[in-house]
């Protein structure tokens, strides 16, 4: 939508004497289009319209808490907007948007001309706006207000056509992700360039590949449990409903074997791609390739029986909490090779400070935060200690928004020329970097310091003792709002009036740069040649910045396609 | 100038995308099985539910309440398993091109789930127990009912692939995806009936 308004004004910049196949009107981007670039394009869009959405209703949440009394919106509201918040930020934005990242490059990076089912991919993506449009107009009449866990017995107590909506939107929402898993995995499995063996494919192809069977194994379980809920919001049964023989726990079980692997599902395609920008920046084969490769799947396996450890205080068995503390904690050993990977791939590496580089670095700080919190919760004593209170709120937006959203900005400042053709500026990329960077430290850590004093979270009003901290991070959300102003405006402006991009602005290896910007229809003239590894950089061979050899091979490609 | 340009690309794009993707092998058989193994998710998650609710049960069924009936949803099963048998010949003729067996075999299968559909909805009118009666009629209802729908699409399926099949030369021994896709999921649909079967109506 944005784009749209730069574009309907007209272009400086001359336009090429022949068109090469790659030019795109903004029209194409509202088509049911089935290629791969454009379905990957309208999933990061959409999804940042709603992590605008989002972040307005978390701007509005640190307003409210900005006092201890609910001043701004009344606490029936606040529950409202929580649950709002958490649907949209995880299943409207993070999902979409790391479905929009695997969409654009799988097929480029494994030299595929697109997915291996394009109709389903579009489908996929096309269930994801009404799904989103359904649960922000239930905000309007009746907003669900059960938190985006929907715990029964309150989220069958708290009213049913908003809670209605909410389970018929993230069925909706789970179908297309399960559909886009379904296409990645194919795709990546069968579609290779045949020179590419898995051991030389990159990173974020093995990153989708663990991504996907989580979506496809864990998805479908929580489908099951929101049936199940549906019917006891509808229906009237009880199947987790204690009083007519029911149990809310296996809610609770059913619902967190999706939603623990739902943060792997998360922030492993991030984890892909960060292992596929450091390198390019820091011109250093990647440290441990195998390892971080094979650490994908460890996750997405050990990711899937750690579900209870946000059950420790559901009146889980003593034993079944010790098999969940070791699991949880066993995850960390993956996780803490990835990062000892892209630190060492730093290490001496020949780094440039760009904005890509520079939010792959935050990405790895915050993320470490987040990691260390995350291990201190799994410890089942720390973890009833500090349950539901604003330590476990800091915890998962150092992981949430340190890692994924840091994550999914990286990727866009880094294949930015590749999706649009232009460069985006980099100077605006630091100052965004800067602004979101110090507002995201500003709003989260004070919020450990409130957990471990004891506040709750979900709770429109607070004790007065509170109020400084509080202060303070709404100050932080403030900013981080701020921040989003810079990169808006930034794509917008390059993506119209940037500065054309070379076909490879990076010199990387990885063969999506081995085609124009933005890649004609079909990605490649042909079946595209390895030169080299995906992370051989100081090996000898140089890629060239803008391949005259990729513009003569279009340029009678589409001559050949006029006649 | 502008707009010429832009219609010169639409052009192009249109005639990229009439080819098609043909050049990759057929994947789409993969596809189903990866889809089915994700739909088998969803059953595995509603049986682990009914363990925890049948296991935690101090009476299953709770005391009151009629168990289930064994002859007719015995029948029922046996149909539905055979169905599978019967499915398979119709993949056997059009590997032959025999396009009328296909037909005949496809008839016969969607006549035998219609059945076992039509048994389902009178044992379902005959219980002695409705949805919200207890967690026993509630998980009854909602595991059989399911898997209902997934019957009754296949049914749709099956009449899909007929309907196509007037037109002899739609399919063939080297172009029968859609007969394939639907043998694979009738198949998927029985082995999930049989568990069940055993589940609800054998364990007792």
């Amino acid at each position: 939508m944005a784009q749209a308004e730069a574009i309907k004004t007209p272009d400086p910049s001359p336009s090429p004497q022949q068109p090469l196949g790659n030019e795109r009107k903004w029209t194409h981007f509202f088509t049911f289009s089935t290629d791969h670039k454009v379905i990957g394009i309208q999933y990061l869009v959409t999804g940042f319209v709603f992590y605008l959405i989002g972040g307005a209703l978390a701007t509005a949440m640190r307003t409210e808490l900005a006092t201890p009394n609910p001043d701004f919106m009344t606490p029936e509201t606040y529950n409202g907007v929580l649950t709002l918040h958490g649907t949209i930020m995880l299943f409207l934005w993070i999902v979409p948007a790391g479905a929009g990242l695997a969409n654009y490059l799988i097929p480029l990076m494994i030299g595929a001309k697109d997915m291996a089912f394009p109709r389903i991919n579009a489908i996929a993506f096309w269930l994801i706006p009404p799904s989103g449009l359904m649960l922000v107009a239930s905000f309007f009449f009746e907003p669900a207000q059960a938190g985006w866990t929907s715990y029964p017995p309150l989220s069958i107590s708290t009213g049913m056509l908003g809670q209605g909506i909410w389970i018929m939107s993230i069925l909706i929402g789970g179908t297309a992700s399960i559909l886009g898993a379904l296409n990645f995995l194919v795709t990546i499995l069968k579609m290779r360039v045949p020179s590419m063996p898995f051991l030389k494919m990159p990173l974020f192809c093995w990153a989708m590949i663990a991504t996907s069977l989580l979506i496809l194994i864990s998805t479908p379980v929580l489908a099951g449990a929101l049936i199940l809920l549906m019917f006891d919001l509808v229906a009237g049964t009880a199947f987790f409903n204690p009083t007519g023989g029911g149990d809310p726990v296996v809610y609770q079980h059913m619902f967190w074997f999706y939603s623990h692997p739902a943060v792997y599902i998360f922030v492993l395609p991030l984890f892909g791609a960060i292992s596929d920008v450091l390198p390019v920046h820091a011109r250093k084969p990647i440290f441990g390739y195998r390892a971080i490769a094979y650490s994908s799947l460890v996750i997405s396996f050990l990711g899937l029986i750690v579900w209870a450890h946000h059950m420790f205080t559901s009146g889980t068995p003593p034993w079944l909490r010790m098999f969940f503390m070791i699991t949880t904690m066993a995850i960390a050993v993956p996780t803490g090779i990835k990062v000892f990977g892209w630190t060492a791939t730093l290490w001496r590496g020949k780094i440039a400070y760009t904005s890509a580089m520079l939010f792959a670095v935050g990405f790895i700080a915050i993320f470490v935060i987040g990691g260390i919190s995350g291990v201190m919760l799994a410890a089942v004593p720390f973890d009833i200690h500090v349950h539901d209170t604003y330590f476990v709120v800091a915890h998962f937006h150092y992981v949430l928004f340190g890692a994924s959203i840091f994550g999914i900005y990286m990727a866009i400042y880094h294949w930015f020329p590749k999706m649009t053709g232009r460069m985006l500026n980099e100077f605006w990329g630091k100052v965004h970097f800067a602004l979101t960077f110090a507002g995201m430290n500003l709003t989260f850590m004070p919020m450990h310091q409130l957990g471990l004093q004891g506040m709750n979270r979900r709770i429109a009003l607070y004790d007065p003792q509170f109020t400084d901290l509080n202060v303070l991070a709404t100050i932080g959300s403030y900013l981080m709002a701020v921040s989003t102003i810079p990169f808006i405006i930034n794509a917008i402006w390059s993506w119209h009036w940037g500065e054309k991009a070379p076909t490879n602005p990076w010199r990387a290896l990885t063969l999506e740069w081995q085609t124009l910007s933005p890649p004609a229809h079909e990605n490649f003239e042909g079946v595209p040649e390895i030169k080299t590894g995906p992370y051989d950089y100081g090996l000898g061979y140089i890629p060239v910045k803008d391949d005259p050899e990729i513009y003569e091979e279009a340029i009678a490609a589409a001559a050949a396609h006029a006649h | 100038m502008q707009s010429s340009a832009v219609n010169e690309t639409e052009t192009i794009a249109v005639s990229h995308e009439e080819h098609g993707h043909e050049e990759h092998p057929d994947l789409r058989m993969f596809g189903v099985l990866v889809f089915l193994c994700a739909e088998s998710m969803i059953f595995l998650g509603l049986f682990i539910a009914y363990l925890s609710f049948r296991l935690m049960a101090p009476a299953w069924p709770p005391e009151g309440t009629e168990g289930l009936e064994l002859l007719l949803p015995g029948i029922n099963t046996l149909i539905l398993i055979s169905s599978s048998f019967v499915i398979h010949n119709a993949d056997t003729a059009i590997k032959k091109d025999d396009v009328g067996k296909m037909r005949m075999w496809f008839a016969i299968t969607v006549a035998m789930g219609a059945i076992f559909l039509g048994g389902q909805i009178y044992e379902y009118t005959h219980l002695t127990f409705g949805l919200t009666t207890n967690i026993f009629s509630s998980t009854f209802y909602v595991l059989t009912g399911f898997h209902g729908l997934h019957v009754l699409f296949g049914l749709l399926m099956m009449l899909a692939v007929l309907f196509r099949s007037r037109n002899a030369a739609y399919y063939s021994h080297e172009n029968h995806f859609g007969i394939e896709a639907t043998e694979l999921y009738w198949h998927f649909v029985d082995v999930i009936w049989i568990i069940l079967f055993a589940l609800l109506y054998l364990w007792r």
